[in-house]
């Protein structure tokens, strides 16, 4: 697996290598079974099998019947396809929505397309640690309420949220309610079962687990919830037209496979180095860790936010960056934008972390080895970086 | 109407006697570099003292106007209908079918204004007028003639065939590029600078370029942002070359040893010195800033004069009497105002003191700069020595 190189990627979050395999996968389909899942003959057949044993895979993962997985272009397509398509399937029976300040821009841009178009947005702050509670979810929800979209794990801080207690409580208090929810960041890291969880439509990504980019899938527990926002040629009938991904799908389903079969054993990988790298983090003066204070077992093991404080996040980015350590400052999605991040000001972070804040994101492919580099780079870059700054 | 030829008409070139030969033939491989860049086939011939481009079967009529348009030194570029010389008859006919063709609307007044460059054709220049012009008032009883202030001039020049054309689109003007000695531009990820470098290239210079990058401080994407402009400068410059030099360590030492609001001055020097370096090595005749008087504390008058003491090239400055409204405009006008604005911070803004010197004292700032000696000559080399050169080459 491991392929030459002494870099060290902390970037994981933004998005990960893949796995062999699944490129050699993706690379098969590509030059080998590459027919039109659509035509009639054997070349058509041979690839759409490949794309209905590769939705089983998924199904099988999130325990849901195959028919409920739509394939996508990726997390920010099923995000769209998830806000924009349920509001419109329920645009009759009302037009508010409930979401909240931790989102990405892929379910918040969308939000703010509907809030143009007439339709009412609540947005729930999570607390300081970057958690919704169920039950401020719940009070906004009304008799017009349509659709609650909550993220699984927040992409910024790693906070996980309850989305199982929103979804019950929510439903409980208006059966009419849609619940939608971003698991990007969760799916293949952490359990999900959407018809357990009462969720009603759930994004998930490829590329943040080790598959190939351009893919995603939308689970919709029932067609009708949905309207497409693509029309076409009457593929994934027709709420998703479009020729298939078969190659894109494949590799994501093998890496869906593989990530999910060794989540237990990676969640206590990252979970240690986690707890590695924020002691390692805490023996810096004048270092914060976003969410619970440098507790190694709060919030999702993938991802460790953590500000220096009087350093810009940029100019140490670049720094760590120099030591071939791949890290972000905020997000990956918003930082081409240097703004501060949105979700940082939510949790209530203090004025001097928010331009100083830095991502570590990991996955199975890290080592201890590398977080005892990083921290030793840190250790050495943190202080004299530190002594230059703006006067 | 769909035209296969311009009309290249230029203004100042025209009058340079003897050199004259040396400037159309710049202004010549200019265009023919600009056009190769469009869809299309194009043959650029100069002619009785004129060029001409033709056009080979179907191309981009609006990328050809628009590189030509960027090319130094013409002045108009006329969309125009040529035919044959058959006589008189067949000239009056073909005009009124261009006029025709070219406004539909024929209420307007008009003027002909002819110029017979073969003196074997029997009607002169003022007899081809009155004949033209009649047979357009026969053909379109709406028009009328204004020989003052025309809506339309119908220009006719009788060669070895008709050329006609009413139309001229404005050429950016200046000197090609080439006819002037080569400069060094200081280039920055800002506003100014690229507006600067285009400017001397509109007087006909070559240019180079140099840029001071200042890792972790200054990111890749900053200094790709740079390429970007320096690629979007070169579509008017000609190809150049771009020098990337790591100024680290300098800023560091500079930053350590001398009083903080001094930092932008001394620094700006030690750039200046660096960028004369290049600009000695590479023969170049000057160097160029984007500086604009007063638009920061070191570009006051004050400032200025500290920076310039330290080169022995000229410095040119060709915004200096720019408000920073103008400048946008241009940079809007040659498209690198986008990519200016793409938010990195350079190495100017990085490390700048809250309060810096707005009047520096040479004195004092030749005593701050005593404080590097001993470091600094071999971090300067070093510099140099270690620069990248990346080649720039319009797209």
């Amino acid at each position: 697996m491991e392929s030459c190189k002494k870099e060290i990627y902390l970037d994981n979050a933004a998005t990960t290598r893949a796995f062999d395999e699944v490129g050699e996968r993706v690379r098969d389909c590509l030059c080998r079974s590459y027919g039109n899942p659509s035509s009639l003959h054997g070349k058509g057949l041979e690839a759409e099998h490949i794309m209905r044993e590769s939705i089983q895979v998924l199904a099988d993962i999130l325990k849901v019947p195959r028919e409920s997985i739509l394939l996508t272009s990726g997390g920010t397509e099923s995000d769209n396809l998830a806000v924009l398509g349920a509001a419109q399937a329920r645009r009759r029976k009302g037009r508010h929505i409930i979401t909240s300040y931790l989102e990405h821009p892929a379910v918040l841009a969308p939000m703010q397309q509907l809030s143009e178009q007439g339709y009412e947005i609540t947005y729930i702050k999570p607390d300081s640690q970057g958690v919704l509670h169920e039950d401020d979810v719940t009070d906004a929800v009304r008799d017009d309420t349509v659709l609650v979209s909550v993220m699984a794990v927040n992409n910024e801080i790693g906070s996980v949220q309850p989305v199982s207690a929103i979804a019950h409580k929510c439903k409980e208090k208006n059966p009419n309610v849609l619940i939608h929810c971003d698991a990007v960041q969760a799916f293949g890291k952490i359990p999900i079962f959407p018809r357990r969880q009462g969720i009603d439509l759930l994004s998930c990504s490829s590329h943040k687990i080790h598959g190939p980019k351009g893919v995603g899938a939308l689970y919709v527990a029932d067609p009708r919830m949905i309207r497409p926002i693509l029309y076409g040629g009457g593929q994934q009938r027709d709420l998703r037209p479009g020729t298939e991904n078969v190659a894109g799908i494949a590799g994501f389903a093998l890496a869906a496979r593989m990530v999910t079969d060794q989540m237990d054993q990676t969640e206590a990988h990252m979970r240690s180095l986690k707890e590695l790298l924020i002691k390692g983090i805490a023996s810096i003066e004048e270092t914060h860790v976003h969410g619970s204070d440098f507790d190694p077992m709060w919030g999702a093991a993938s991802i460790v936010s953590a500000s220096f404080r009087g350093v810009s996040a940029e100019v140490l980015l670049h720094a760590l960056e120099d030591k071939e350590i791949y890290v972000s400052s905020g997000s990956a999605c918003s930082s081409n934008h240097p703004r501060v991040s949105d979700v940082l000001q939510a949790i209530g972070a203090a004025e001097s972390d928010l331009g100083s804040t830095i991502r570590f994101s990991f996955s199975a492919l890290n080592t201890e080895e590398e977080i005892r580099d990083t921290i030793r780079a840190l250790k050495e870059l943190v202080p004299v970086l530190r002594r230059f700054t703006r006067k | 109407m769909k035209f296969s030829h311009f009309l290249i008409k230029y203004g100042e070139i025209a009058v340079k006697g003897k050199n004259r030969n040396i400037f159309e033939d710049a202004l010549g491989k200019q265009m023919r570099l600009a056009l190769r860049r469009v869809d299309g086939s194009f043959v650029v011939e100069k002619k009785t003292g004129r060029f001409y481009v033709h056009c080979q079967g179907e191309y981009d009529y609006e990328g050809a106007v628009e590189a030509l348009q960027k090319v130094f030194g013409i002045v108009g570029i006329c969309p125009v209908y040529v035919f044959e010389d058959n006589g008189i008859e067949s000239l009056k006919e073909n005009v009124c079918a261009f006029v025709d063709e070219m406004y539909r609307d024929k209420h307007f007044t008009f003027k002909v204004q002819a110029r017979r460059g073969n003196k074997k054709f029997p009607l002169n220049s003022m007899e081809i007028n009155a004949d033209v012009g009649e047979a357009l008032l026969n053909a379109f009883p709406d028009t009328q003639v204004d020989v003052h202030h025309p809506d339309v001039t119908v220009y006719i020049e009788v060669r070895e065939a008709f050329y006609v054309y009413s139309t001229i689109l404005p050429g950016a003007g200046g000197m090609p590029v080439g006819t002037a000695g080569k400069a060094m531009l200081l280039l920055s990820g800002g506003i100014d600078s690229p507006v600067a470098g285009v400017r001397i290239a509109k007087r006909g210079a070559l240019l180079e370029a140099v840029y001071f990058h200042a890792p972790p401080y200054t990111s890749e994407r900053a200094k790709e942002k740079v390429v970007d402009l320096a690629k979007i400068m070169s579509s008017y410059t000609d190809s150049f070359k771009l020098h990337i030099v790591n100024f680290t360590d300098i800023q560091m030492e500079i930053y350590e040893k001398c009083p903080h609001e001094e930092l932008t001055i001394i620094m700006r020097r030690y750039m200046m010195r660096i960028a004369e370096a290049f600009a000695l090595e590479s023969e170049c005749l000057g160097l160029v800033t984007g500086e604009s008087i007063g638009q920061v504390a070191s570009q006051t008058m004050q400032s200025l004069r500290a920076t310039n003491e330290v080169c022995t090239l000229p410095v040119y400055r060709p915004l200096i009497g720019f408000d920073k409204q103008e400048i946008i405009d241009e940079a809007e006008k040659i498209g690198t105002f986008e990519t200016s604005i793409l938010p990195y911070e350079d190495c100017c803004t990085i490390f700048v003191a809250k309060h810096p010197v707005t009047k520096p004292d040479p004195e004092a700032i030749r005593a701050s700069e005593k404080l590097l000696e001993g470091s600094i000559e071999r971090m300067v080399q070093e510099a140099v020595k270690t620069a990248e050169v990346i080649s720039i080459k319009p797209q």
